[in-house]
């Protein structure tokens, strides 16, 4: 079994007129965590879609266990997305399902286990994340940190190969954002899950990473293991991007025309 | 010169964008007739039909009381002119038959149903319920569009029978309790001159098709909605208008092609 699980290959995404991501090579390991870690609006949740083949790619390949995943049959497809789960960035849990039967979903779609070890696996999914006392409420009654970690326990369901996560720590409070920590940590050592994971909060998932990819300006401009990327001192983006600094190579500033331009066009 | 240039130019990208939203459309549906029906599916079909069905009832039985009547008054004073009253059961039951019943029952239809199923599955797509359901390996169309897309089709030609018998005994409150007309005869004329084909089966094949129409239209802006609360409202208002006016366009190609000849 080769040791990388997902591979992207010369991958080029642009929407409407707007270039994504141009000539973007990427390796996801088997069983390790790997962080994709870049400014707001650079494309990391869309990467996720690319993966999940959700969204069609202009060019290039994103090949999951030797399956293309932009080129296979849909059936191969779906066959496939058994074995990833995916935490969406609003949890994306289904309004007319209570919170039991939001996880018990994929194990009722995918499988013919009874009734009592069905409940039994849903009630340790949700123990898992902290929320068995959640498991009657609807999604409506539920803060957006909550709903968030029923949706990783909905993805855990299956017990899948690769788990990809949007966001997991925004909106968590520290207790929770440390228990998620752990339990993403958990998942990968004990059950060898891969485990891809975009998001902002830097010092937070480099304490668990094992792999990290730096996303800006369409391209990747850092990767490796977390010590080399953080040994990368001369690297005034990634630098920049770690360190959470307002001045550098990173525009905070969409482009725009002239400001005192724009301003006295306002006056005239 | 740059004028004329830009309204060609502006017709070829609406003429572009409406072929590209027919053909999504085309697609949409055949995905969806092409999932294979599964018992497990059942108690969503159910549910559909109570969202549907069941919760349209009250506005097509009021409408159809309340269209019946109206009906029947007018075709009374119309009628009463030339001591033809007895046709009144005649005149009410074909024009509720053959027209007024398929084509408001679907109107109304369109605003309660339609309207919902857009906003519905608008609000599931923004929300990001169906990416996730995709990535689950759980096809939307089998479990959101084809439940919903069945129902509505089987549901509408059953209102639309409800809204008839309700708008017929409407027409007889008016017609015979209230201004008169002899009740036997208003039943009688009425029996001897409706056909249960020409009128009641092309009536209720009028009505399958705007139930497969509204439907569609609806899912179909409700799939591909904008994904924010501007987008759902348009979605929402788009939906109606456009499958109100393909209903009362269909109803003239129906009514030529049924009765023209």
């Amino acid at each position: 079994m080769s040791t990388t699980h997902i591979t992207i290959n010369n991958l080029k995404f642009s929407r409407q007129q707007n270039l994504i991501f141009d000539n973007l090579d990427m390796k996801f390991e088997r069983g390790k965590i790997t962080v994709v870690l870049g400014p707001s609006g650079i494309g990391k949740t869309t990467l996720l879609k690319l993966i999940g083949g959700q969204v069609p790619v202009d060019q290039g390949e994103v090949i999951f266990n030797d399956v293309s995943i932009h080129e296979c049959s849909e059936k191969v497809l779906y066959e496939t997305r058994k074995k990833m789960g995916m935490l969406f960035q609003s949890g994306a849990l289904f309004n007319d399902l209570n919170v039991f039967e939001n996880v018990a979903f994929p194990l009722r779609e995918h499988t013919k286990i009874d009734e009592k070890l069905l409940s039994t696996i849903v009630l340790m999914k949700l123990q898992a994340v902290g929320l068995r006392g959640a498991k009657d409420l609807y999604p409506s009654q539920l803060s957006g940190g909550m709903a968030r970690r029923i949706a990783l326990a909905r993805a855990i369901a299956l017990d899948p190969e690769v788990i990809l996560y949007d966001e997991p720590f925004t909106g968590q409070d520290p207790i929770s954002m440390n228990v998620l920590l752990k339990l993403i940590k958990q998942l990968n050592e004990t059950l060898g899950i891969t485990s891809v994971i975009v998001s902002h909060d830097v010092n937070e998932v480099l304490s668990i990473a094992d792999n990290v990819y730096v996303l800006a300006e369409n391209k990747i401009i850092a990767q490796g293991s977390v010590e080399e990327v953080l040994a990368e001192k001369d690297n005034a983006l990634l630098q920049q991007f770690l360190a959470g600094a307002v001045q550098g190579p990173i525009p905070f500033h969409m482009p725009a025309d002239d400001y005192q331009a724009d301003l006295k066009k306002v006056n005239k | 010169m740059q004028v004329l240039m830009h309204t060609f130019q502006s017709i070829g990208h609406y003429s572009l964008q409406k072929m590209q939203g027919l053909g999504l459309a085309v697609l949409m549906l055949k995905r969806t007739l092409l999932t294979k029906p599964h018992p497990k599916l059942f108690h969503l079909f159910i549910a559909q039909m109570y969202h549907i069905g069941i919760l349209s009832l009250p506005i097509i039985m009021t409408s159809g009381l309340f269209i019946g009547m109206v009906l029947s008054l007018q075709g009374y004073y119309a009628l009463v002119d030339y001591a033809a009253e007895e046709s009144l059961g005649s005149l009410v039951a074909h024009s509720l038959l053959r027209e007024l019943g398929p084509v408001v029952a679907a109107l109304v239809f369109t605003g309660r149903a339609g309207s919902a199923l857009t906003a519905e599955i608008g609000l599931m797509q923004s929300t990001e319920q169906i990416s996730s359901m995709e990535m689950m390996a759980v096809s939307p169309f089998k479990r959101i569009i084809a439940p919903r897309l069945i129902a509505g089709i089987i549901a509408l030609p059953l209102l639309t029978l409800i809204f008839n018998v309700i708008a017929i005994w409407g027409g007889y409150l008016i017609g015979v309790s209230w201004l008169g007309v002899d009740g036997g005869a208003f039943w009688s004329v009425m029996q001897n001159s409706v056909g249960f084909s020409a009128d009641v089966m092309n009536g209720m094949i009028k009505s399958v098709v705007f139930a497969f129409i509204i439907t569609w239209v609806a899912l179909f802006n409700g799939f591909h909605v904008v994904p924010n609360p501007q987008g759902i409202s348009r979605a929402t208002t788009k939906s109606v208008v456009t499958a109100s006016l393909l209903v009362l366009g269909m109803d003239f190609l129906l009514t030529v092609f049924m009765f023209g000849g």
